[in-house]
């Protein structure tokens, strides 16, 4: 065991740097490599930020819903604390997604919002219960009905996932969001090559912020073991005293 | 550069929420393993510091 006093590691450490250099490699190919499109012009330059942030939406709750059923039919803590910390980090890229949707949709659509887009709707609605999850986790009470309630949650959201995924093929009509560019192979060649570095990114990201997170929720449930052994200890020496005292 | 207001802002947030989160997993982590016994980090091994 080592005595080093932060959740890092000799792993997390390449990962944070791979992540930093790829960063600059996807802000020097987004902006400078990568060429504008016909249509978007340089708008189009957002889809290396919002599609990376959409698709991790996707792996981080996918996540969630595999450590809930593991929750759920295990009782597995450790999947339980995989399942809460991918749901963090999924909220985030979630609200990422939202955010540069709705930036890139107004030069594009010409609107940042649009309450009749079945993507946009469906996406809002996965946030919230996502951030429901969170909700439920943070209340307090029993570890294992806490966990269970919001394993519950984590595996419904998952329902979401295929359903926020295809609505635009779906729900054609019902959406300004265009067919997927990935399987459509619309995308010039170093356009693709700078949404992989985007995927890629992200992906190590999604991995660094996964293992601090979990041993971040570790450390938690530890120091809860730990208060809560202390004060029973407490309660029995008191119980102790009052005993070998005259009633 | 055509739309650069919206690509800066779009990129900017992006990066800047990552930075923060980032940041805040690596000061919660350091202050709760400062309260708790290095045995009880049970995921570190010598191997992987």
């Amino acid at each position: 065991m080592v005595d080093s006093e932060h959740t890092g590691s000799r792993t997390t450490r390449i990962l944070g740097i791979a992540v930093i250099l790829g960063l600059i490699a996807l802000i020097l190919l987004g902006f400078f490599g990568a060429p504008e499109d016909d249509e978007q012009r340089d708008a189009v330059r957002m889809i290396f930020v919002h599609v990376p942030s959409a698709i991790f939406t996707y792996v981080a709750f996918t996540v969630t819903a595999i450590g809930s059923v593991m929750w759920l039919f295990r009782r597995s803590i450790w999947w339980d604390t995989v399942a809460a910390a991918a749901a963090e980090i999924g909220v985030l890229f979630c609200g990422l997604t939202l955010f540069t949707g709705s930036v890139w949709g107004r030069p594009t659509w010409n609107t940042y919002w649009d309450w009749g887009d079945v993507r946009l709707v469906t996406t809002l609605i996965l946030f919230l219960m996502m951030i429901g999850y969170l909700s439920v986790r943070s209340l307090g009470g029993g570890e294992r009905a806490t966990a269970t309630r919001a394993a519950i949650i984590g595996v419904l959201a998952m329902v979401l996932i295929p359903i926020v995924n295809r609505s635009v093929e779906w729900w054609e009509s019902n959406t300004l969001h265009q067919k997927s560019s990935l399987t459509d192979g619309n995308l010039e060649d170093l356009t693709l090559f700078t949404l992989v570095v985007g995927f890629v990114v992200w992906g190590l990201f999604f991995t660094w912020s996964l293992i601090h997170r979990f041993r971040i929720s570790w450390l938690e449930r530890e120091l809860r073991v730990r208060d809560l052994d202390q004060a029973l200890v407490e309660r029995r020496a008191e119980g102790r005293e009052h005993e070998g005292q005259p009633v | 550069m055509t739309h650069l207001g919206y690509l800066l802002v779009g990129w900017g947030v992006t990066i800047g929420v990552g930075v923060l989160y980032a940041a805040s997993l690596i000061t919660r982590g350091r202050k709760l393993s400062a309260r708790v016994p290095s045995d009880h980090r049970r995921w570190m091994s010598t191997d992987d510091t």
